[in-house]
């Protein structure tokens, strides 16, 4: 295998890593509710102006940056889910998709005007430059976003699996009434879970930052990502998020490099509708 | 309702039209509808312009006498129309070619504008262009430069920016006197995203270098607003041309920079065509890790006191940036508009057509580094004109080449950080 190809598998394992870090919170808020929250990409690009105002204004890096970003995300996942979807829940379908998409045009719209609309960045060696090994150069921010990825995910799904909170959470999943029963909150969980999701979201934001440019339409250049990431693995679960991840990551990268990069969007939806038709549920999600 | 309502309602109806019918005559105005892109991807390059605009209007409505003889400056609005002030009415394209088009319309049938200015995108005033054209209305196009715009033979098109045609010729001159000087560039590589700008401006360039016998190398071609470009850079690495010309707006030249950085590649030559390349967002987010990279220009600050440096400072302090060749290059274009509309003394679109058609801007009228304004059949300015500049320090761009207007003596091969 040619030299260049395994830089280019490694980038597109990185990249898939990070695609799965922020997806996994759409997944989630899906499983625990049914609801499709398009303003998901929105909560990544606040968690990444989190990040950047903390290195602005103390001098941070991801270290001081990406636990901020989590709270004040958590935060607002919370204040989201009481304000806004503890309501339309109740609502039709439309009523769903359109108060979170009015919520990400609220979201990006606040930071146009707060921050303007300039690119920022980060300084490229925040997280330490590049390691080089025989030739092979991975960058220590994308390393780290896809060591987080990969935690973070675990974490959610054992969480979700192994934990008396966990199982809660699925109750309410699965029969609000039957849980409200046994005497679990659906509300308390349900918020839970906004944190989370919101949490993880802007954990993801403030790591990409670390790579990426800043700006206030990011949301909607990433936010598809992470639907098809999402539909990929099956909606509401973690893992399937995950592999879903990668896999698209190295679709990318692959034929990005091999066959021309403005090709390589149709070769992963051309896989993507293919592999739904044998299985709608997609990847690990249940039908 | 009685009597005594009737007559009060009767009364205010006539109060408010003597009000409005006074007003009218006092301040008459010129509505200029403006098609730029105000959200999305490009959104930084929507509020520079509107900040350039207001300056503009700034100049055109009040006196400005320290401006000398730059035209519309001395005295407070049109001359040609009674002194009626220029009124800027923006709408928004998103960066998308069919808003773009539905604003057209609603600017001219519901605004009912004297003209239309925009729209930065050439893939977005490709459409917005062809509505103005259905109506008869003139549309002037400061900053796109895909070469087709001109060539659809449209009777309300005026563009004042130079060209693909012109950049590429700029290119092909410049390349050469660098291999005269002993730099490599033999094999050139066409980085471009896949929008009317990024494929018709690649074309043009490989049209150019083709005529003069040194066919493109490698074509790498990208969706615009890419997630991740590792496998351009690296198809770049693989490849090795000796110059790289990078197509591109703001958010894929960032994320070029940074990948480079991150893959450690340098080509010799980095040459960019503008666009992503000269928005000051892209020089503070990553000037410093693309030092040495060349760009064109047509917007060179003049000495102290000169139009040019006023204009220039009246900018810095309305948007807080340092005047760019884009934002230079709009302001430019709206003042040739508006220089129109004062020779006509009527906002009846023929006569303003006229006016566009008949203007003969000299170069001491210009704020920018054009040899003049003046437009072919084609509604193409036929004097516009560019020069390189490069990003030596990472910080400002200095003007390089042609010799007899650098600055400094260009410096190769690419620095990068």
């Amino acid at each position: 295998m040619s030299f260049v190809l395994v830089q280019v598998i490694v980038g597109g394992l990185l990249l898939g890593a990070v695609y799965a870090l922020f997806s996994s919170g759409l997944t989630l808020v899906w499983g625990m509710m049914n609801i499709v929250n398009f303003a998901h990409g929105d909560f990544v690009m606040l968690g990444m102006y989190v990040a950047y105002v903390v290195y602005t204004l103390m001098g941070g890096g991801p270290i001081l940056g990406a636990p901020l970003a989590t709270l004040v995300l958590a935060t607002l996942g919370v204040v989201v889910y009481f304000a806004l979807i503890r309501d339309i829940m109740k609502g039709p379908m439309l009523a769903q998709i359109l108060g979170t998409f009015g919520l990400a045009l609220l979201l990006r719209y606040s930071v146009f005007w707060w921050f303007g609309a300039n690119f920022l960045s980060m300084p490229q060696d925040i997280v330490g430059g590049t390691y080089a090994f025989a030739g092979l150069r991975i960058e220590a921010s994308r390393l780290l976003a896809g060591i987080v990825a990969l935690l973070v995910t675990l974490g959610l799904h054992l969480l979700l699996t192994r934990t008396s909170l966990g199982s809660k959470m699925l109750a309410v999943a699965e029969d609000q009434t039957a849980a409200q029963l046994m005497g679990i909150r659906p509300d308390t969980m349900q918020a839970i879970a906004w944190a989370i999701a919101a949490g993880a979201t802007g954990l993801a934001g403030a790591l990409i930052a670390n790579f990426f440019y800043i700006v206030p339409t990011v949301g909607e250049t990433l936010g598809i990502v992470a639907f098809v990431t999402v539909s990929l693995g099956g909606f509401g679960s973690v893992p399937g998020a995950l592999v879903a991840g990668l896999l698209i990551g190295v679709i990318e990268s692959l034929s990005g490099y091999l066959i021309g990069a403005i090709y390589k969007d149709i070769v992963v939806y051309v896989l993507f509708l293919f592999f739904l038709w044998f299985r709608p549920q997609g990847l690990m999600g249940k039908m | 309702m009685n009597l005594k309502h009737v007559t009060g309602l009767l009364c205010a109806a006539a109060m408010s039209l003597a009000l409005t019918a006074g007003a009218q005559a006092q301040d008459k105005v010129v509505k200029i509808g403006v098609i730029m892109p105000m959200s999305g991807g490009t959104a930084s390059i929507g509020a520079h312009a509107k900040a350039a605009l207001d300056v503009a209007t700034d100049i055109i409505n009040n006196a400005h006498p320290e401006l000398g003889n730059f035209p519309l400056a001395k005295n407070a609005g049109l001359a040609g129309l009674g002194g009626a002030k220029v009124e800027v009415i923006i709408a928004d394209n998103q960066g998308n070619p069919a808003t773009g088009q539905n604003q057209a319309l609603r600017l001219i049938t519901e605004e009912k504008v004297a003209a239309v200015f925009g729209s930065y995108q050439s893939g977005v005033t490709l459409t917005s262009s062809a509505i103005a054209e259905k109506y008869g209305v003139p549309f002037l196009n400061s900053e796109s430069v895909a070469a087709n715009l001109t060539e659809r033979g449209f009777k309300w098109f005026f563009r004042t920016t130079p060209i693909a045609t012109d950049f590429a010729k700029i290119y092909t001159e410049f390349l050469a006197d660098m291999k005269a000087a002993g730099a490599k560039t033999d094999a050139i590589a066409l980085v471009h995203d896949n929008t009317e700008y990024g494929t018709s401006v690649a074309n043009t360039i490989a049209g150019a270098f083709k005529e003069k016998g040194q066919p493109i190398a490698l074509d790498v071609a990208y969706p615009v607003n890419a997630t991740d470009l590792q496998g351009q850079v690296l198809q770049l690495k693989d490849k090795k041309p000796d110059v790289v010309i990078m197509i591109s707006y703001t958010s894929d030249a960032i994320l070029f920079a940074k990948t480079m950085q991150s893959l450690d590649y340098k080509p010799a030559v980095l040459l960019a065509d503008d666009a992503g390349y000269s928005d000051p967002s892209f020089t503070k987010a990553v000037g410093k890790i693309s030092q040495g990279v060349f760009n064109r220009s047509s917007w060179v600050v003049g000495p102290p006191g000169s139009p040019s440096a006023i204009i220039a400072d009246m900018y810095k302090k309305k948007s807080g940036e340092e005047m760019d060749d884009t934002v230079a290059r709009q302001m430019q274009g709206f003042f040739v508009l508006a220089d129109a509309i004062d020779r006509a003394g009527s906002t009846e679109p023929a006569k303003i057509q006229a006016a566009l058609k008949a203007t003969d801007l000299k170069p001491e009228q210009l704020m920018i580094g054009y040899k003049g304004v003046k437009f072919d059949d084609k509604g193409q300015n036929v004097l516009a004109s560019g020069a390189i500049i490069q990003l030596q320090d990472g910080e400002n761009y200095v003007s390089v080449w042609p010799k007899a207007n650098a600055e400094k003596a260009p410096v190769l091969p690419y620095k990068g950080w």
